[in-house]
């Protein structure tokens, strides 16, 4: 059948620049460019080329430019070129429309309608760069009360026994991808780089590779419906385990990572045989109801020895709150949210964009509903979905959280440009994609410090930001709503965010 | 004119013997003690003591010539503050930001200060005989002939010298009962100037670093240290002996890697 | 109905600015004297207010009354009175009432005065203890009525405070009358609006009362902290957040000041990384449990209740406090000269460290803490 979806990006070379070094060539996973030997010049698939920009970030002589083709349909509000070439690929195919990571459409995000306030005159602003600024964090289930016992000599002996806590050097950590649906560079790179920077990162469903181990201690499990590569080594190996209900992208539905991507290395850490397909689930099928959950809480917590901080993540949905209260009730010590923008490496579109509601609407709500029923210190939260910046991890911890969780930005920082094709597996630089002629392309070295310097930037924004409302410790910050205004919000945006509007 | 009004009709809480003049400041508000001050400054004045002083502020501020002014009581917060040459001798305890932006001339203060002593200060001396509060000499600086220093007899407490860009800090922990001096940031955001602290440090901000003193540094010190013992009786020599730590900023610039381009 | 709670912040802002003098003065044998010098230091710092609000809180002034609570009431008119003791008259027995004794002054728009001196009825107070009993009552009256305004709870102690700077509040109340062996100050600087006499400080609840210099920061958690355990925040200031604080960890949990000063100004975590293997874990549990509790940003707060007077301020000493002592007295004051003014020749004096509370306690020596 002949596709009537014309490419989406057209290729422009300069050939006067261009050294015929063929670099693009190489560097293209999708064979979009190719050597004509007999006229001694380079061309383009146009129809390949998913705009990753690497052939023109890797271009000695900038030779290339990538512009989105300029044959669009009639311009319409409603019948845009991307419904109606979704449109047409479906007639062709049959299929589903995949994407990959979060949404791209503008009209979910809230973190950009919040303002964060700042000290004049009445209280001081602090200077973070030389008085202290805390941003230590622990993650864990917390007493209402203390018993302490002191001495004559002032010395405090604590009575009460704490719940294990995970410390966190600052508010931000790396949120699950799975071993799989990203490279084993990328994941040493995480974990190298939670490692340094003292937090954690999450292995998202497919296992902890082996060689892995080592950085246990910065390390969060994750048991999701598929249980993948869990076995008690690993639920031991981390410092803390997550069970996974849901994600932001596609809450209410499983995963599916293709025979062809699971090579013997993945074989082996989800201990699966190569080359069948790893199918994750849409439900844990454990788990029927919220009893259900707290029997597997508890079944993770009799595996690690009440050692472990148990997290339960759910996709953010219209009924988040009331949830989000069960799980706390059934014992677990975080709940994180994943906001409708959260990424993925394999979701389809419709749902991607069309399911669950902004982390920020869901975190309040959270927060609030925890409150209300007094049990906002039995677990800690975390957001994630759609954080992509270090004012918005500023303004969830304003809104309740405790910490925020970040994927899309790690990945970024390693390359990533956001091309939505992660689900081929052909990911140029080197991150969604287990072929080992592409995973080179992330050097873990230099990953370590890319991650490194991602998070040192953002702590020290958080840190300028902090210091200019007069706060030097982070837990001054988590919950305090007063630090926020909304700005081109409804009354009832803003009731639900529990947060004031400019000027008042 | 204000100041002939003052010369000819002496209030009764003043009087004047040649070029020394003695107020008592009881019940005074800081604004017409200070406009007394101001006055007499005007009138060629030379000395003045102003007695039963509690709370006062900003005394010293704005007189334009060298005069001598001797503080019986508690002065108030911004004793001498943007003073330009002004001796000043408290006989009793400073309160907060003692010095505050001061430009030229001295401060000696027989007891303690409060918080904040020579904040941002660019020129001139204050000399404590006992213990100071938070943040002392913090963004003092030096430019081109102007080069601030204060001396400390007791110990300070936090984010002694924090900003510090210039000038000269010296701590002589004289009354401390240990050898540590408790502050914690110390020197922290230091990047100018020069702390000699007798005794150690309990801790250091990251901006600085220790290191032993060479003869050039004795030297400054030493005339501090000598200057003070003149106010206070005290024997310079056998407070030297003891062994010093000089406090340095590592660089001018210790925020240069903080920014991405 | 007027909600005289609101009458605070007209513009409902999100709380209420201040910037003041605060001034302590404690007898440590328990021996009372007048309020003349308190009232002398509060003048001598009459700079650090602006006239929109003064007060004093004074301890053991009602010896005749000892063991009854004192309700220390304001009115907007004669039928909130006329409500108010009805209400008071079904839950206690009323031993004494009269209207406050006042005279002319330099103060604002003085509302209509009364106070009662009671004892809860038995056969009201459900499994409560009576302090639980009238604080619940207080509360009542203080949301119900609306134009009433319960401004002192405590027993043998009262509060006085308004509208006007300190020394005129205190001659409007004739406080140079009173004998008491604590008493607190404070000069009120609002940034808003004209102060409404409940507005002024001291807070208090029962015989707790706070006086605070500052502006706290984090109020917007520590607000929603203090809700989860039934607090209901109306003022609008920092200093009620911080009351609520010192009676959900006093009295509630019954915590000594020495660890409530360590959850509202706790050391750093990197000095809690350098103490014992044992206060270190102490210490993290408690930023750990009781983060949302700290009072982040600058505060100095003078703390009273029977049988101590606390002074604190916070971590980075961002406010300033004079500790002095002389004999049996204790001082605390935001500046030196407030108490040299009262007594010239000290014991000691000291500027206490950042979080590092003073406290005198009836019959206790003060331990000087080192500079």
């Amino acid at each position: 059948m002949k596709s009537y979806v014309q490419p989406e990006y057209l290729i422009e070379r300069d050939n006067d620049r261009c050294i015929r070094c063929k670099v693009c060539v190489n560097q293209c996973s999708y064979e979009t460019h190719y050597y004509d030997e007999e006229d001694d010049v380079l061309c383009s698939r146009n129809e390949n080329c998913v705009n990753c920009q690497r052939c023109a970030t890797f271009c000695p002589t900038q030779a290339i430019a990538i512009r989105k083709n300029p044959n669009t349909y009639r311009p319409n509000a409603n019948w845009t070129q991307e419904v109606l070439t979704g449109i047409k690929k479906q007639a062709e195919t049959g299929g589903v429309v995949l994407t990959g990571m979060g949404c791209d459409k503008p009209n979910l995000t809230y973190w950009d309608r919040l303002l964060i306030n700042a000290s004049q005159v009445t209280n001081p602003s602090i200077d973070p760069l030389r008085e202290p600024m805390e941003l230590r964090t622990y993650i864990g289930s917390k007493p209402d009360s203390l018993k302490l016992t002191t001495s004559k000599t002032g010395d405090i002996t604590l009575e009460t026994k704490l719940a294990p806590q995970l410390r966190l050097e600052t508010p931000i950590m790396f949120s699950a991808m799975s071993y799989g649906s990203v490279s084993l560079n990328v994941h040493k790179s995480l974990a190298r780089a939670a490692s340094e920077y003292g937090t954690y990162y999450n292995t998202g469903e497919g296992g902890l590779e082996k060689s892995l181990y080592k950085y246990g201690k910065n390390v969060i499990v994750q048991v999701a419906s598929g249980r993948f590569g869990v076995h008690p080594d690993y639920l031991d190996a981390g410092a803390a385990v997550e069970i996974k209900i849901g994600q932001g992208a596609k809450p209410g539905i499983g995963g599916h990572l293709p025979g062809e991507k699971v090579s013997a290395e993945i074989s082996k850490t989800r201990m699966i045989p190569m080359g069948t397909d790893a199918l994750s689930p849409a439900p844990q099928h454990d788990i029927y109801s919220i009893e259900d959950l707290r029997q597997l809480i508890y079944a993770l917590k009799e595996a690690t020895d009440y050692t472990k901080p148990v997290f339960v993540k759910i996709a953010a949905v219209h009924n988040a709150a009331a949830i989000a209260s069960g799980i706390v009730r059934a014992g677990a010590d975080a709940v994180v949210l994943d906001g409708v923008r959260g990424g993925t490496g394999a979701a389809p579109r419709i749902t991607r964009d069309n399911v669950g509601i902004p982390i920020e609407m869901a975190l309040a709500a959270v927060d609030q509903r925890l409150r209300d029923e007094g049990i906002r210190n039995k677990a800690s939260v975390i957001a994630a979905g759609g954080i992509k910046s270090s004012a918005d991890v500023l303004k969830a911890i304003a809104l309740g959280a405790d910490a925020c969780y970040i994927a899309t930005a790690a990945l970024v920082s390693l390359g990533c440009t956001v091309c939505q094709k992660c689900y081929t597996g052909k990911c140029p630089w080197g991150i969604a994609t287990t072929d080992l002629w592409l995973t080179k392309r992330i050097n873990p070295d230099i990953g370590v410090k890319r991650l490194v310097g991602l998070l040192r930037g953002w702590s020290l924004e958080i840190m300028e930001m902090m210091g200019g409302m007069g706060i030097n410790a982070i837990e001054s910050v988590r919950g305090n709503r007063l630090v926020l205004r909304g700005v081109g919000l409804t009354d009832k945006e803003l009731e639900v965010l529990g947060v004031r509007m400019v000027g008042e | 004119m204000v100041i002939n009004d003052v010369i000819n009709h002496t209030p009764e809480n003043l009087s004047i013997t040649e070029k020394t003049a003695k107020i008592d400041a009881t019940g005074m508000y800081y604004k017409d003690l200070n406009s007394l001050l101001r006055s007499l400054d005007a009138n060629g004045i030379e000395n003045i003591e102003i007695h039963n002083v509690y709370g006062q502020r900003y005394i010293g501020t704005d007189l334009d010539n060298h005069i001598n002014i001797d503080i019986y009581g508690t002065p108030g917060n911004d004793l001498g503050s943007f003073m330009k040459g002004t001796n000043i001798t408290v006989h009793g305890n400073a309160q907060d930001g003692c010095g505050n932006t001061m430009d030229h001339g001295k401060i000696v203060v027989h007891g303690r200060a409060g918080d904040l002593v020579g904040h941002s200060m660019r020129g001139g001396k204050i000399f404590i005989r006992d213990d100071a509060g938070y943040r002392v000499g913090i963004h003092m600086k030096e430019y081109l002939g102007k080069r601030p220093s204060i001396v400390i007899g007791g110990t300070a407490q936090d984010f002694l010298g924090e900003y510090m860009a210039g000038g000269v800090l010296v701590v002589l922990g004289l009354n401390m009962k240990e050898k540590v001096h408790n502050a914690r940031f110390v020197g922290t955001g230091m990047h100018g100037g020069t702390m000699y602290i007798r005794g150690d440090v309990r801790h250091l901000g990251e901006e600085v670093a220790v290191a032993e003193l060479n003869d050039d540094d004795y030297n400054i010190l030493g005339s501090l240290v000598d200057e003070f013992c003149s106010y206070y009786g005290l024997d310079a020599e056998k407070i030297l002996q003891s062994k010093f730590n000089k406090i340095f900023p590592v660089s001018s610039r210790p925020y240069g890697n903080l920014y991405a381009y | 109905m007027k909600n005289l709670a609101k009458t605070n912040n007209p513009y409902s802002d999100e709380k209420v600015f201040d910037a003041c003098s605060i001034f302590g003065m404690m007898n440590l044998k328990g021996e009372r004297f007048s309020a003349k010098d308190p009232i002398r230091a509060m003048a001598n710092m009459h700079d650090r207010g602006n006239g929109l609000g003064g007060g004093f809180a004074a301890y053991g002034i009602y010896p005749e009354y000892k063991d009854d609570y004192v309700f220390q009431i304001m009115f907007l008119d004669k039928e909130a009175k006329k409500k108010t003791a009805r209400l008071i008259s079904e839950c206690f027995n009323i031993v004494n009432e009269e209207e406050m004794p006042t005279q002319e002054a330099n103060v604002t728009d003085p509302p209509l005065m009364w106070r009662f001196f009671v004892q809860p009825k038995e056969s009201k107070m459900e499994n409560q203890s009576p302090d639980d009993f009238v604080m619940e009552k207080v509360t009542r009256i203080n949301t119900e009525t609306g134009k009433a305004f319960v401004f002192s709870s405590g027993k043998n102690m009262g509060v006085f405070k308004g509208v006007g700077f300190p020394e005129d509040v205190a001659e409007y109340f004739c406080l140079e009358e009173y004998e008491g062996y604590l008493w607190t100050g404070h000069g009120r600087f609002p940034t808003n609006t004209q102060g409404w006499w409940g507005g002024a400080h001291p807070f208090s609840m029962l015989d707790w009362t706070v006086v605070h210099n500052g502006e706290i920061s984090s109020y917007g958690i520590n607000k929603r902290y203090l809700e989860m355990f039934g607090y209901n925040c109306t003022m609008q200031t920092d200093t009620e957040v911080m009351a609520y604080a010192f009676d959900l960890l006093m009295r509630r949990q019954n915590l000594p000041i020495e660890i409530v000063s360590k959850i509202l100004a706790p050391p750093l975590w990197s000095e809690i990384k350098t103490m014992t293997p044992e206060n270190e874990l102490a210490l993290r549990a408690l930023r750990q449990t009781y983060g949302s509790l700290l009072m982040n940003g600058p505060f100095t707060i003078i703390v009273a209740h029977e049988s101590e007077m606390i002074g604190l301020t916070d971590r980075i000493k961002l406010r300033p406090l004079t500790a002095a002592t002389k004999d049996d007295m204790l001082f605390l004051s935001s500046e030196e000269a407030a108490i040299r003014l009262v007594s010239p020749m000290l014991d000691k004096v000291w500027s206490p460290r950042g979080g590092e509370p003073v406290i005198g306690r009836l019959e206790t020596p003060v331990a000087e803490a080192t500079a």
